[in-house]
């Protein structure tokens, strides 16, 4: 029979299990009016790793980073991001979680009444007060050089490509330095050329960060480029989670035609 | 047994009703507690107070330098009736300052900042730039929200003293055209007898129309659904619904002033 001690043992080993991994979503339901879109589903990423999240369009890809970043709550189930259970955070304890996440949105979300260099100071102009403005400037150009974009600083969002975009989003993404990067389709409706330069980048930007990554796409070319493990999703939950090798062995139906389809 | 279907619409009706109201309060409630928490966005509050201040006053002007004109118009021809045109610059500038340059101030603020606010925050709304600001840490509450409202609160009792001013001086203009005399007569007629609370809850009940003005068009702007057609939906029930309530708010306040300042 386990001792008290064997069960405070028990706890702390997988507290710090918990702690290793950057981000861990447990049994998350997540219901929008009678349509269920994450039915129970359990996935974890620890630093350094990437994981792409693949499935058809409305399996709940999005939703499970909206999750992720505490923009949605679960209905049941739970999002730890490095340990911390993020549902009950008040708005400004989940501000410090947030501080430690890049989020790429699907379509860039730049706000378009800033310049490209606005953008991407801005998550520096509002968390990190003891820069100076030089520091600043000279923060912002490092990303976008980073991204290739240094010639871009004063161009409005609309003046410049989708792609570009998406890099501009990507360099806002990384400004605070973040440790878990979310990635919602970084390569969606772009060109060939454009996409591999993304993921080049993406790859790129792991190597020097070091940064637990998820990245929902549907382009599994991408997938297989940037990500250490793959989960495909069906009917709000995971068929099936492992490399690329695991998903083309897998006997099961969906994930076969899922990838003969791609 | 199903409801009728009239009863059925109907208590659709009521409970849309009651659950506009109860998020309405849920929603200023956060812009209150994010408006008294630091930091304190003053840049952004000086950009808006800017565009509802300095960019509606000449349509503000305007509409106060038309009314000027159409009630010495009208005066003038009720009061000849009666022989008392003796009385016209009082009932102009009575008439100018404690009702129609508040309530066209507040229409025309209702229009022009109303329409704006809601469309350009539900843009913000549909292309994800909102919940960029919340993944990045940013609340939008703050930033967005609680900026515009104050800043339609500060402004709006400046406008209508500009509103006031133009309908007085346009009121004389057409006054001295028939029958001339000099300003300097025409006000101190006006203002005969008058003490300071004839003038300044009027004017200052406008801080009240700049909350609803604010408030309503920032609340219809951040919930907004649905692409570009939601963007419009917004704009319109902006305008529309403010421009509502600071009429109805109107009523509530002029009784209120009538209560306590007479």
């Amino acid at each position: 029979m386990a001792t008290a001690y064997d069960t405070a043992i028990e706890q702390e080993e997988t507290q710090q299990g918990d702690s290793a991994l950057a981000v861990a979503v447990e049994s998350v339901h997540k219901t929008f009016g009678r349509h269920t879109v994450l039915n129970g589903i359990s996935l974890s990423v620890k630093r350094g790793e990437t994981l792409a999240v693949l499935g058809r369009s409305g399996t709940g890809k999005s939703v499970l980073l909206r999750l992720i970043v505490g923009l949605e709550t679960p209905d049941s189930g739970s999002v730890r991001i490095s340990g911390q259970d993020i549902a009950g955070l008040s708005l400004d304890q989940l501000g410090v979680v947030r501080k430690r996440m890049g989020f790429l949105f699907q379509h860039a979300a730049l706000y378009d009444s800033l310049t490209v260099g606005e953008n991407v100071a801005f998550p520096l102009v509002h968390h990190r007060g003891d820069l100076s403005r030089a520091e600043r400037s000279d923060r912002v150009n490092q990303l976008l050089a980073e991204v290739g974009l240094e010639r871009a600083l004063d161009k409005m969002p609309s003046d410049i490509s989708g792609g570009m975009q998406k890099r501009v989003g990507l360099a806002r993404a990384l400004a605070l330095e973040p440790e878990i990067l979310l990635l919602d389709e970084p390569t969606a409706g772009l060109d060939p050329i454009s996409s591999g330069e993304i993921d080049d980048l993406i790859l790129k930007l792991q190597r020097e960060h070091q940064m637990a990554s998820i990245v929902v796409t549907h382009d599994m070319h991408s997938a297989k480029t940037i990500a250490n493990r793959l989960a495909l999703l069906d009917k709000g939950n995971v068929v099936i989670e492992g490399t690329f090798e695991d998903l083309q062995q897998s006997k099961i139906e969906f994930a076969q035609e899922f990838l003969k389809l791609s | 047994m199903p409801l009728h279907p009239g009863i059925s619409s109907s208590t659709g009706l009521i409970s849309g009703f009651f659950e506009w109201f109860g998020n309405l309060g849920i929603f200023s409630w956060q812009v209150i507690k994010a408006a008294v928490t630091p930091p304190f966005e003053g840049r952004e509050l000086i950009r808006q107070l800017d565009d509802v201040g300095s960019k509606s006053l000449p349509l503000v002007a305007l509409a106060g330098a038309a009314v000027g004109v159409v009630l010495s118009m009208e005066v003038r021809s009720s009061m000849s009736r009666f022989g008392a045109t003796s009385l016209l610059p009082s009932a102009i500038v009575y008439s100018v300052v404690q009702e129609m340059g508040p309530t066209i101030t507040g229409l025309v603020v209702s229009g022009r900042v109303g329409a704006g606010i809601g469309a350009e925050l539900a843009s913000m709304k549909v292309t994800e730039q909102i919940d960029a600001m919340e993944a990045s840490a940013v609340s939008p509450f703050r930033l967005l929200a609680a900026t515009r409202i104050v800043a339609c609160i500060l402004m709006l009792p400046l406008l209508t003293l500009a509103a006031d001013t133009c309908g007085i001086f346009m009121g004389w203009l057409a006054q001295t055209l028939v029958s001339p005399i000099s300003l300097h007569q025409f006000i101190q007629a006006g203002f005969s007898g008058a003490t300071l609370s004839d003038f300044l809850p009027p004017t200052f009940k406008t801080a009240f129309f700049g909350l609803i003005i604010g408030l309503i068009a920032c609340y219809q702007g951040m919930r907004t659904r649905g692409g570009a057609e939601g963007v419009g939906r917004a704009a319109t029930n902006s305008v529309v619904l403010a421009s509502l309530f600071v009429i109805l708010a109107d009523v509530v306040l002029v009784k209120l002033i009538l209560v306590i300042f007479h």
